[in-house]
């Protein structure tokens, strides 16, 4: 999404190139095309656009992609803070 | 004796038929009672699913009717949204009910499929349902939905709902194995956040396909072949889509507001008298007014106008806009507040709005977990900060009046 940018330089996302099998898998499920078939290999082409939804890095057969996803939710991240985060909860009345 | 209803033969065995003969029993004189109705039971269409049901359960509208297959009687669902669909999404969208809105999970059918017709997977929550198969209008497919303990796709994949054991599971259980000829699973590409198409092969025998993003796309998706174009592996966040979350973001604004707004009230009529209920009502009703506007701006205004908004960050984009209505309040209140009143008013809803909108992150499809975080060490203490000076200002000036 070209018009939605946020913060750049906080994602988690880390690929090591020299594990990549170019299955093109991680190309498919990134919701926002962070990665791209390069050649023989895949190229990390939108860093900044990285949600770190997770997706690309279940799909990589070779464990090329770390990342750690989250709840993004202000409320979640605040109870982790509070509580710690194996015990954060959204304040549960169902949001998500 | 000769039925008068002559509308019987078409609706034998309707209950909805309210012809006097009917319900007498069928023991009707042959002439003519003064008063009495000639043209009785208007012609019923045949309710579809009379003929399904089963004591102690309740028939969805969007049944048609129920398939004949190899593992079974299967529910063939159209794709049509009815009132009772369009009713639900409505409440769904508000927050009301959304906790029990959920389909069962197993083999559904759209059109006429058969054993060479793709499978469809889904989420088990109602209004994933209905977006998916009033998508699917023309297509003979087989739809398997899965149990994501009625949350949509995305979220559900996030929280390890939507997951690749949960999937071989529901697989097994409906025996798809009896009802389809290939071996393949189409999901949806955001299921991904949670489903690793190796493991589902491993555990079931069926290769994942990822199918488009939105549903919109999955008709021209199959026809293409699952050939994708770029813009069906993307999410948008359209005006429409981002509007429809406003609905949900006031309703977790509701419950603070009930001691909220009396607290305001309260605050506002503190001064040297200790209180006074005049001025509690002279300056409590804008401060009310502040507290709305804030919330207008950082609940409403900044996720309609979310890319015009100055700054990446969201706490930022609240504090612009509650800046702006913070102006206006000020511009309409100039006579009868004075400046520092207007000032701590202003204050308050650049806190309020900013922290609002600030919480809106967690709805879209794009920031980051990390991202957030990040940008709320740094906006929680301004807000606080500011919250604390606008409180200063308010009950301070309350003694100087």
């Amino acid at each position: 999404m070209e018009r939605f940018r946020y913060l750049s330089n906080v994602t988690t996302l880390e690929y090591d190139e020299k594990l990549c099998v170019g299955c093109g898998s991680c190309e498919t499920v990134s919701p926002h095309g962070v990665f791209a078939k390069n050649g023989r290999k895949v190229r990390v082409v939108d860093k900044d656009g990285c949600m770190e939804c997770g997706a690309c890095m279940l799909n990589c057969p070779t464990a090329a992609i770390r990342v750690t996803p989250g709840v993004g939710c202000a409320a979640y991240i605040i109870s982790g803070w509070i509580h710690g985060k194996e015990k954060a909860s959204c304040g549960g009345d169902g949001c998500c | 004796m000769t039925s008068r209803c002559s509308q019987e033969k078409n609706h034998a065995g309707d209950l909805a038929c309210t012809c006097p003969e009917k319900q007498a029993g069928g023991l009707k004189p042959d002439f003519p009672l003064v008063g009495e109705v000639t043209s009785c039971c208007v012609s019923q269409p045949p309710v579809a699913g009379r003929e399904h049901e089963k004591p102690g359960y309740h028939l969805w509208g969007f049944v048609d009717d129920f398939m004949d297959t190899p593992a079974g009687a299967v529910p063939r669902v159209h794709t049509r949204l009815n009132q009772e669909d369009n009713r639900g999404t409505l409440f769904a969208r508000l927050g009301i009910g959304r906790d029990s809105y959920r389909i069962a999970p197993g083999l559904y059918a759209v059109g006429t499929p058969g054993e060479g017709s793709p499978v469809l997977v889904t989420a088990n929550y109602k209004l994933t349902f209905d977006v998916l198969r009033s998508h699917l209008e023309g297509l003979d497919a087989w739809i398997l939905v899965i149990d994501t303990n009625n949350i949509n796709v995305w979220c559900a994949a996030g929280k390890g709902a939507f997951s690749s054991l949960e999937v071989a599971e529901r697989v097994k259980i409906v025996a798809l194995e009896k009802i389809v000829n290939h071996r393949r699973l189409v999901l949806p590409q955001l299921a991904a956040t949670g489903v690793s198409a190796r493991q589902v092969k491993t555990m079931c025998g069926f290769e994942v396909v990822w199918g488009p993003v939105h549903a919109k796309h999955i008709v021209p998706f199959l026809d293409a072949g699952t050939q994708t174009t770029p813009a069906m592996r993307r999410v948008t966040f359209t005006f429409k889509e981002r509007v429809e979350l406003i609905p949900v973001e006031l309703y977790h604004v509701g419950k603070p507001s009930l001691y909220l707004l009396p607290a305001l009230f309260l605050l506002s009529g503190l001064g040297s008298g200790i209180f006074s209920i005049g001025t509690a009502f002279s300056r409590g009703l804008p401060a009310i007014l502040a507290y709305v506007l804030a919330v207008t701006s950082g609940a409403v205004l900044a996720p309609t106008l979310l890319p015009w908004l100055p700054g990446r960050a969201f706490a930022m984009k609240g504090a612009a806009i509650g800046a702006a209505a913070g102006a206006l309040l000020s511009a309409v209140m100039a006579g009868r507040l004075a400046v520092l009143e207007m000032l701590a008013l202003t204050l308050f809803m650049m806190a309020l709005s900013s922290y609002l909108t600030m919480n809106f992150t967690g709805s879209t499809p794009y920031t980051s977990p990390t991202g957030v975080e990040k940008e709320m060490r740094k906006a929680i203490p301004a807000q606080a900060l500011g919250a604390l000076a606008a409180l200063v200002l308010w009950v301070g000036t309350g003694f100087m009046r």
